[in-house]
């Protein structure tokens, strides 16, 4: 078996069963016993055992790439919209120029579209020391096959030592894909990135079990190294209007860029008036605003401040906002600046959804409401009363 | 219609508790279900096994107490219930647990469309069901929020976006990942848990599968999990005072910066 407890060396601490989130270890007549179908050979245990009493077996694979060292350099998967390069790409490249520094090595933006050569300029200026540009009619919008197939082409073409992709609908759909078929490494929605000083191999960081504990996950033996991270974790990078960079057009045979899906029409939603995964501030609605027509006074509260606007579970399954709007466990996971939290008690599948903004304002008439454990700032009064005057209050601050 | 609908047994997320004292996760006696998300897979695939016949067959990799969650299904309807187990396949991460799921989709042979939820809630990778379409090298749709029309051996569906959604033709056999918000699932029927409570399960390993012992379980895993911690708890801030007035220009004081 893969994992086992030296018996001799076990001091039944219970360290190790504390540190399982399996909950596969058990302390019998004062040794460590591991549930063999709990384990899932996480390896948390091994570095908590102090005598050393934990043996993880981790088989090394046998067919193990042997070129690895011929991978070099960062990509970053530039994701546009409609040609409009989103925010999430930009914040990617500035954190791959960090990791750049410490590996010495280039970043490399990947764009695939249609007419989107106006933006190369800011892509250089915000951190991409070159560009692979991939343009074509057909691949003016995203769709799976195509973008998997250009993608697959070049990473074996060109063999990056690592890739980023923004943690959206198209990045996660897209490189999942990527990495069955090249057999890569992929870890989703991390929230941290950096490189191991020895290793030199990518660190990657993300959270689990709704955020309840974090895991640090590596692939060594493969490359590329490939990772997705979320939106509005990482910083861009101030645009340098000096930096220079170089264009390489790449062009593939047409059957590459064909898709047995067909993309029949994109439908924006009106209520969307900020996307709320890009958006810096969110005011947000729950159970408390009392029914669909009270979300007025949250819209003009994220008109003034331009907010985007959230609901919970409870205000989506009622019917009072659709449920691309839903934050949290079963809806979406943001982390803007400021997250306003209107008439939210704040059950646990809410919170897993947005603790990680920076600053949470909390505003329930209910001083035990779970809410204000996570509040940066909370004001303890009815809503109704509130968020008007605080509109009105931004408002004249702005004015000034 | 033949469907397969692919769930896993998760631990009930909202019962995971830190205990503030060693700040551990609690995990004692936390119910397994399943995933949340995957329940709305089965759902609609009972949906359009009654509207157009066929079959409904749910699978599940996992330890043998995830057998659990495949009665579970059983009972809301579904036909046939194949458990995915086996030592050797401990430790896959999303590309071994890919691979060693359609490898189980290949074995059973004929298929027309697989359902997935769109993430589950304990890894959150959203990275099985592509994984599995890429493996199959069949075409995927993501994120699907409607199946708007079922013609002609194809479907056309909504695939939720960040700003709105996309229309999207798929031929069959394709690999669907779904959303909340495509439907409301149902209940256990009492006939269900009755015929749930007997169905045999069957169980496939390594050896029913066939598979190549270096594409599994840790060996067959390229990422590796290499350190586990709770991150820093938020703790609870400043709850202003006053009057309404008073906190709401005290809030906006302590916000303006950054909003600029």
């Amino acid at each position: 078996m893969a994992i086992e407890i030296i018996i001799a060396k076990c001091t039944g601490c219970s360290l190790c069963v504390k540190a399982c989130p399996f909950t596969a270890i058990a302390i019998v007549d004062k040794k460590a016993v591991i549930d063999l179908d709990k384990c899932n050979l996480c390896a948390a245990c091994v570095p908590v055992c102090k005598p050393k009493a934990i043996l993880l077996r981790k088989p090394e694979p046998v067919s193990r790439p042997t070129d690895i060292k011929d991978y070099k350099g960062i990509w970053v998967f530039i994701e546009q919209k409609k040609g409009k390069v989103q925010s999430v790409s930009y914040e990617l490249l500035g954190k791959a120029q960090e990791l750049a520094k410490k590996l010495q090595c280039q970043v490399s933006g990947v764009l695939i579209g249609n007419d989107v050569d106006s933006q190369l300029d800011d892509l250089i200026s915000q951190g991409a020391d070159n560009i692979y540009l991939v343009q074509a009619p057909q691949l003016t919008d995203f769709q799976d096959e195509p973008y998997t197939n250009i993608l697959v082409k070049l990473i074996q073409k060109y063999k990056p030592e690592i890739l980023l992709c923004g943690a959206t609908a198209i990045g996660r759909s897209l490189i999942s894909r990527v990495a069955v078929i090249i057999k890569a490494g992929l870890t989703a929605d991390c929230t941290g990135l950096d490189i191991d000083p020895k290793e030199k191999i990518l660190l990657q960081t993300r959270p689990a079990f709704g955020g309840n504990i974090m895991a640090t996950i590596i692939s060594p033996n493969y490359r590329p190294q490939m990772a997705t991270v979320r939106h509005k974790v990482m910083q861009p990078l101030s645009p340098d209007k000096q930096r220079k960079g170089e264009i390489i057009k790449e062009s593939f045979e047409s059957s590459l860029y064909a898709s047995r899906t067909k993309l029949l029409d994109i439908v924006e939603e009106i209520e969307a008036l900020v996307n709320l995964a890009e958006a810096d501030i969110i005011v947000s609605g729950g159970r408390g605003m009392g029914g669909p027509e009270n979300f007025k006074i949250l819209k003009e509260l994220a008109h003034v401040l331009g907010a985007a606007v959230g609901a919970s579970r409870a205000a989506v399954d009622s019917g009072w906002m659709p449920y691309s709007h839903q934050v949290g466990q079963t809806g979406r996971t943001v982390a803007p600046k400021i997250y306003i939290a209107c008439g939210i008690s704040g059950q646990i599948q809410h919170l897993v959804g947005m603790q990680s903004s920076r600053i949470i304002v909390a505003i329930n008439k209910d001083p035990d409401a779970p809410i204000f454990k996570v509040a940066t700032y909370g004001i303890v009064a009815d809503l109704f009363g509130v968020i008007p005057a605080l509109t009105q209050k931004f408002r004249e601050v702005f004015r000034k | 219609m033949n469907i397969i609908v692919c769930i896993k047994q998760v631990p009930e997320t909202t019962e995971v508790r830190i205990n503030p004292e060693t700040n551990t996760l609690i995990r004692e006696g936390v119910k397994s279900i399943i995933n949340p998300f995957d329940m709305y897979a089965l759902e609609e695939g009972l949906r359009l096994k009654e509207k157009f016949g066929g079959k409904v067959t749910v699978i599940t990799m996992g330890p043998p107490q995830a057998e659990q969650a495949l009665r579970e299904a059983i009972s809301m309807g579904t036909d046939e219930a194949i458990l995915i187990s086996d030592r050797a396949f401990a430790g896959s991460d999303t590309w071994a647990t890919g691979y060693i799921l359609s490898s189980a989709i290949k074995k059973l042979g004929i298929y027309d469309l697989i359902l997935c939820g769109k993430q589950a809630s304990d890894g959150d990778t959203a990275q099985v069901g592509p994984g599995i379409s890429a493996h199959l090298d069949i075409p995927q749709v993501t994120y699907v929020k409607k199946i708007e029309e079922v013609k002609d051996n194809s479907l056309r569906v909504e695939r939720m976006m960040e700003e709105g959604f996309e229309v999207i033709q798929t031929p069959l056999p394709a690999v669907l990942t779904v959303v909340k918000e495509i439907n409301e699932p149902r209940l256990p029927s009492l006939r269900g848990m009755m015929r749930a409570k007997q169905a045999k399960i069957m169980v496939w390993g390594q050896k029913e599968l066939n598979l190549d012992p270096q594409r599994i379980g840790l060996c067959g895993s390229p990422t590796q999990v290499i350190k586990i911690f709770t991150p820093a708890q938020r703790t609870a801030g400043q709850i202003l005072r006053g009057e309404i007035s008073e906190m709401v220009t005290e809030l906006v004081g302590l916000l303006k910066d950054e909003v600029y």
